[in-house]
């Protein structure tokens, strides 16, 4: 038994079924927004302040950082035999960080 | 009839190679007809198991040409065309005692992990409960045991599981089946331990769905949907940290 294994399988779908929809969300944005041109100041003007957007990717950044994370966790258990609790600790670590990368960038359009 | 070009592995658990034969062909002719012809007439000492010979017992599960088969229920001509070669290994992810005859025991083993065995409700001294459950046959619990419960245990399904190749405690296929159709069965007072039993990276969690274990199965039976059934069982369970 491997309650850890267990729990990371679960996060790891409930984070894929909210990222299915937020990348449609994500990239149907980007395309409608962006036709016929936009500029970097623009994109602020939408964004700075907009609480929505910001709620939104800050939730996108934690679930892109969390489903990748637990995914290269499997890939390396299962193909190099990499395992074990503090290898666990590493990988969540590196989703958290990777989350904040991402949360940061959403901080700065909302902000910035 | 010309004769049939036929490339068995011989070896034991140090290693081993190749080996070639010929055999007569035949107009009706298993695989399992073959290895016998073989050990007979040119190759005494030729270590392989079988039982029934008519696909009731799953003993004589080998691989032939890269896929894990019931050799006593595989006929030649389905399996190559005239002309082409018939390789014959035994079967993967079980450790090899000689030839083409495998050590079955980590697979069972991994049956008994799996909590396998009936564990009786009302009687748990073993002895029998005073009054029967009653099943009805149409029920869905019932339904869902009996998808899975024809399995003969011929690890078909554990020889052609990739998980079980990357991850050696991987309970594989037919153990976590088996449990499921103990999951299901309303007589059975083990299920919290079974199901802690099957989940993590040693159990269900691990499945990756490719299909394998039920597209093999020579029984047609669907290991692969027990497993996402026990992922279901265990979905809240999982994520509440409450196993």
């Amino acid at each position: 038994m491997n309650p850890r294994g267990a729990k990371l399988w679960a996060i790891q779908r409930i984070t894929a079924a909210f990222l299915g929809l937020a990348v449609m969300v994500h990239l149907l944005t980007i395309m409608l927004a962006v036709r016929g041109g936009l500029s970097a100041a623009e994109i602020l003007g939408r964004t700075r302040g907009a609480e929505l957007w910001f709620g939104f990717y800050v939730l996108f950044a934690l679930c892109a950082g969390l489903h990748g994370a637990i995914g290269l966790r499997n890939i390396a258990g299962e193909w190099l035999g990499l395992r074990g609790r503090g290898l666990d600790a590493l990988w969540l670590g590196i989703g958290l960080v990777t989350a904040g990368f991402g949360m940061r960038a959403a901080w700065g359009l909302y902000h910035g | 009839m010309a004769d049939l070009k036929i490339r068995i592995w011989r070896g034991d658990e140090t290693g081993g190679a190749m080996a070639d034969f010929s055999v007569p062909a035949r107009e009706n002719q298993t695989i399992l007809d073959v290895v016998t012809q073989i050990q007979r007439e040119q190759a005494p000492d030729l270590a392989y198991r079988f039982a029934c010979r008519v696909g009731m017992c799953g003993s004589c599960a080998m691989e032939v040409n890269g896929r894990a088969r019931w050799t006593c229920r595989t006929h030649v001509k389905r399996v190559a065309g005239p002309g082409e070669v018939v390789e014959i290994r035994p079967l993967a992810n079980l450790p090899v005692i000689r030839d083409l005859a495998t050590d079955m025991a980590p697979f069972f083993d991994k049956w008994a992990k799996a909590q396998g065995s009936f564990q009786p409700k009302d009687a748990p001294d073993g002895s029998v409960p005073a009054e029967f459950s009653v099943v009805p046959p149409n029920s869905k619990q019932r339904m869902e045991a009996d998808a899975g419960i024809e399995c003969i245990g011929c690890g078909v399904c554990y020889a052609s599981c990739d998980i079980v190749a990357w991850n050696p405690d991987y309970l594989g296929p037919a153990a976590m089946n088996r449990a499921w159709t103990l999951v299901n069965d309303v007589r059975d007072g083990a299920n919290p331990q079974r199901l802690d039993a099957v989940s993590g990276d040693a159990g269900c969690h691990s499945c990756h769905s490719t299909q394998s274990c039920t597209e093999r199965c020579p029984k047609n039976l669907d290991p692969s949907s027990a497993i996402a059934g026990l992922k279901r069982k265990l979905f809240w369970d999982s994520l509440l940290g409450r196993r």
